[in-house]
């Protein structure tokens, strides 16, 4: 872990990145330049926050909000899978 | 046996035509001409049964893909269609209008490939003169229209010591992605292989090459690797598996389990012209024959990395075991690896021969 994004980060998706719901597979799928990825549910539930607008905190505070579970937990959880898909050239952090 | 998950990728042959000739194209010796090619409608019912069967990526590939006319309207039913769009050209056809058509039909993605990044060889590789300027602008177009771009460079013994340089190409043109990929040894690549295969010594230095580029453009350049695999240890998953995950569409309609399948013999492949895209890969017995594990026999059928590598590459094990069942050669478990090491050996250490370039009708 080298960059660590703070809450004023706003991540986005990168260009060229799709994120949709499959109807065939019934499950969302992350479409990016040659690669796609399955995210698992948190992964999912962190990437529909991913708008170009939130910023990282408020996307914490939002997940907080709505799961059991103390806010620097999930807030490291939030990082390490946006730093993952930001290395793999997915997010735009 | 349970019914195969759908394939997440469609690989588009859109045609053979290509202006240039590199000598490890990975269309078949036997290119189809002009007057073979699927008409617009029915590729448009392809893309329609791909995206109703589950496909997910649609790539358009030739040949080169923007000889065709009707390139836009596929790339716009695709995207209609939520397919993910991805172009791979060789950037020598397109100019600012047809670019401007493909962003305006939805195109998401630009795979633009280069020989080098020196003029004179690049072209000698190509077979093309002229083709690295047009290459060089067709770059700065693709980031002009804001579309992500990946730069595909097809390393071997007679480029590979520019890698670093290809590497810098691709962060001055601004591309997203970079893909070095050694040339793999099917067809054309296998009739070239003795000019073309790299030394232990020029392979470890470009995978030590890579390594230290992904360390560097991490988080701003994707850097994708292929290693060639005569030396390698352990065979990769080809196409992630037989029938698993791909297929592949060739220019007069045949679906491929992968796009070297036609080097299979006896192999009589299903054609979407007189089936659907859904019914060939759910119930085609070419694509269940190497589906999954069943078919495999030993070292593959009691490995621990079976569903790993799905026991390599079918076409792989015929071009050099005989036999398109067996493991792929590439395995050091294979009985066969033996005459991976000999190729090795057999490569021209300063090679003066000329390449068998990619021509319709070059004797091989």
């Amino acid at each position: 872990m080298n960059t660590l994004p703070h809450d004023g980060t706003v991540p986005a998706l990168a260009r060229g990145v799709k994120f949709r719901f499959d109807e065939v597979r019934a499950r969302w799928v992350l479409l990016a330049p040659e690669r796609l990825f399955l995210p698992d549910e948190p992964a999912i539930e962190i990437l529909k926050l991913v708008d170009g607008v939130r910023s990282l905190g408020a996307i914490i505070d939002d997940l907080t909000a709505r799961f059991d579970a103390p806010r620097d937990l999930i807030a490291r959880d939030v990082v390490a899978m946006l730093n993952d898909l930001a290395e793999k050239g997915a997010i735009a952090l | 046996m349970t019914a195969p998950a759908p394939p997440m990728g469609l690989l588009a042959e859109l045609t053979h035509r290509c202006p240039l000739q590199c000598p490890y194209c990975s269309n078949p010796l036997e290119l189809e001409r002009a007057a073979g090619e699927l008409d617009t409608a029915t590729w448009l019912r392809v893309l329609d049964e791909a995206a109703d069967l589950g496909v997910l990526q649609v790539h358009f590939s030739g040949g080169e893909p923007t000889a065709r006319r009707d390139l836009a309207d596929l790339v716009q039913r695709a995207a209609k269609r939520q397919l993910y769009t991805n172009l791979i050209t060789s950037g020598v056809l397109l100019d600012e209008r047809m670019l401007a058509d493909l962003v305006e039909a939805g195109l998401d993605h630009v795979q633009l490939s280069f020989q080098d990044v020196e003029t004179g060889n690049a072209e000698r590789i190509g077979g093309m003169a002229g083709a690295q300027a047009k290459k060089l602008a067709t770059a700065a177009l693709v980031k002009a229209a804001r579309l992500p771009l990946t730069l595909n460079f097809v390393i071997h013994r007679q480029n590979v010591e520019n890698l670093p340089a290809m590497i810098a190409l691709g962060a001055d043109l601004g591309a997203e992605r970079i893909e070095i990929a050694h040339v793999q040894y099917y067809g054309w690549g296998l009739v070239n292989r003795d000019l073309l295969l790299p030394s232990r010594a020029q392979l470890d230095a470009a995978t030590e090459q890579v390594e230290a580029a992904r360390a560097s453009f991490k988080g701003r350049m994707v850097i994708d690797y292929v290693v060639p695999d005569y030396h390698a240890e352990r065979p990769k998953a080809c196409m992630g598996g037989w029938g698993r995950r791909f297929m592949n569409v060739t220019p007069t309609g045949k679906a491929l389990p992968c796009h070297a399948a036609e080097t299979l013999p006896g192999l009589v492949f299903p054609s979407i012209r007189t089936e659907s895209l859904a019914d060939i890969w759910h119930h085609s017995a070419i694509f269940e024959r190497y589906r999954g594990t069943e078919w495999m026999a030993e070292p593959c059928r009691s490995c621990e990395r079976r569903e790993i590598d799905w026991g390599g590459c079918r076409c792989q094990a015929l071009a050099l075991t005989g036999d398109a069942g067996n493991t792929d050669p590439a395995c050091a478990l294979s009985p066969h690896h033996g005459v991976m090491l000999a190729a090795i050996a057999d490569a021209a250490p300063s090679p003066s021969a000329n390449f068998v370039y990619r021509r319709i009708g070059a004797k091989v």
